[in-house]
């Protein structure tokens, strides 16, 4: 266990290196809530019918998704990794007397983490400042935020699981490009992040509810902007820990199952 | 010209070695922005308009903002991906051979799989032009046509200044990217939507009003006045081509190599 911890110290001291364009992502994101706050204020201004979510929640959340994005974005790869695996560094970590699933498991948390953590804290700060309803501000309750802070890093420990899928999936393709392409654009769309959950159609949000992908995002922010009420994010909170256990253990086998057919050429 | 046809034949050629990876790709380029429609139809599902248009009018704007963006990242792709350019100091033997650079950079690289995109945003343009009840004449057709143009002119523009910007920094900068996948999104909605600030802004300075919003209130007879006007704004839009490439001339003349 202690190999892991230093492993994901030492990588989320290295990603906090890379100051200069974590702040250029600030900015880059900065820009993008406000384009999404724009456009919803466009659409919530055309019907004087109320939404299941309100303007000043959704706000919160598209906050949140900037903030977060590094937590939550199925998209951001490992370029080290794929290298191990395309390449054939692999046989240097089969020597390592670890585990290479919880080996690649903090790893990726770190890298994950370190970019957040230098994102989330401008942003949040900023949006603070905004003059209303453009702003960012504090949870209905303090039981929420507890309850936001729970599900977010339950979130985190969840899409690390299902990105280690798509890893042990090059294995098999060898080529990172299409799976990762595919996979995350659909993931993103099942999460959450083109059209909040709340205001898709039924019949699609009852697809989005079983599938584990609103568990990374939609569900932590919602319960920060009082969506989503305590009762109900407890339940889902049993929800995300059953699909961090299936996938996690799901990841294992197959990495297993792939290890044993790996074939290492010289080099 | 004749070179710039020979660059792309070839880089065709080499590209079509990978094809099921080209396939695949491509694919992929089709769904990403065809999510982003699905989401705003879905939208439109519970929300009647934005600002006053409707799901066609705004897929009128998008088709024709994506399909300025998806053939510009095709053929200015070279401008795009420029910094590894300077960065592997190959732009050193692009100065000395007797070719204009703009040529030879865009010649450089060609993304074929956007045509996945393209294809998404020729689908988007055909579905609000069969739903719109538009009386389509000559002068309509002639502005359409004029918007796609545009649409490429500007965004080729943006890459062109990225491009720039790296003779400074070596590194390609994410803020760029403010320009052109923010700019297309920004303007996949009527620029009327947005505060003041921010429609002056893709009006005057990037002009992506010009390739949709202004030319399509022709298109949609929402003109009150003088109709030529916001006919031409598309070709006005062109002219920012103009000190994009004079800072790009700049850039060359500053240009100091990596030495590697």
């Amino acid at each position: 266990m202690k190999a892991y911890y230093s492993l994901f110290k030492m990588r989320l001291l290295k990603g906090l290196q890379y100051k200069v364009a974590a702040y250029a992502g600030v900015l880059t994101q900065f820009f993008w809530g406000f384009m999404y706050i724009m456009i919803f204020q466009a659409f919530y201004n055309s019907t004087k019918i109320p939404q299941p979510i309100s303007f000043r929640e959704l706000v919160q959340v598209v906050w949140l998704q900037q903030s977060f994005l590094m937590f939550i974005m199925l998209w951001i790869r490992d370029n080290e990794l794929i290298n191990h695996i395309i390449k054939g560094n692999i046989a240097y970590e089969l020597c390592r007397p670890t585990d290479l699933y919880c080996f690649w498991y903090a790893k990726l948390i770190a890298q994950r983490l370190s970019g957040a953590i230098l994102r989330c804290i401008p942003i949040i700060f900023v949006a603070f400042l905004l003059p209303s309803p453009y702003n960012f501000s504090l949870p209905p309750d303090f039981i929420s935020f507890i309850l936001f802070l729970i599900t977010l890093i339950l979130g985190l420990i969840l899409i690390v699981a299902i990105s280690m899928l798509l890893y042990i999936s090059m294995f098999y393709t060898l080529s990172p490009t299409g799976s990762f392409l595919v996979f995350a654009v659909f993931g993103e769309f099942f999460s959450g992040m083109l059209i909040p959950v709340p205001l898709m159609p039924d019949t699609l949000k009852k697809i989005v509810y079983i599938l584990p992908f609103r568990y990374t995002s939609d569900l932590p922010f919602r319960i920060y902007a009082g969506n989503i009420g305590i009762t109900e994010a407890l339940i889902s909170i049993g929800v995300q820990i059953l699909w961090i256990s299936l996938l996690v253990i799901l990841g294992k086998l197959w990495m297993n199952k792939a290890l044993k057919r790996i074939v290492v050429q010289g080099g | 010209m004749k070179l710039y046809l020979k660059y792309m034949s070839i880089l065709f050629k080499s590209e079509m070695e990978y094809r099921t990876s080209f396939i695949l790709l491509s694919v992929g380029q089709f769904f990403v922005p065809f999510l982003v429609f699905v989401s705003i139809f879905l939208l439109f599902q519970r929300f009647p308009t934005i600002g006053g248009w409707s799901i066609y009018e705004v897929a009128l704007c998008y088709g024709v903002i994506h399909m300025g963006f998806s053939l510009s990242e095709c053929f200015a792709r070279g401008f795009d991906t420029f910094s590894s350019m300077i960065v592997n100091g190959d732009f050193d033997r692009i100065l000395v051979r007797p070719r204009s650079t703009i040529l030879q950079v865009l010649g450089s690289k060609f993304e074929f799989t956007r045509i996945g995109r393209l294809l998404q945003s020729i689908i988007v343009l055909i579905f609000s032009i069969t739903n719109l009840d538009v009386a389509w004449d000559i002068y309509k057709i002639i502005t359409l046509v004029l918007m796609s143009i545009s649409g490429v002119v500007i965004f080729s523009g943006i890459f062109m200044l990225g491009a720039t910007l790296c003779f400074w920094t070596t590194e390609g900068l994410e803020v760029i990217n403010i320009f052109t996948d923010g700019g297309r999104e920004i303007s996949q909605y009527p620029l009327s939507i947005y505060k003041d600030w921010v429609k002056k802004f893709f009006t005057f300075v990037i002009p992506f009003g010009t390739v949709n919003y202004l030319p399509l209130m022709f298109i949609l007879d929402k003109v009150e006045g003088n109709s030529v006007l916001y006919m031409i704004t598309p070709l006005l839009g062109m002219l920012f081509i103009i000190p994009c490439i004079l800072i790009w001339n700049f850039g060359v003349k500053h240009y100091k190599s990596t030495g590697s």
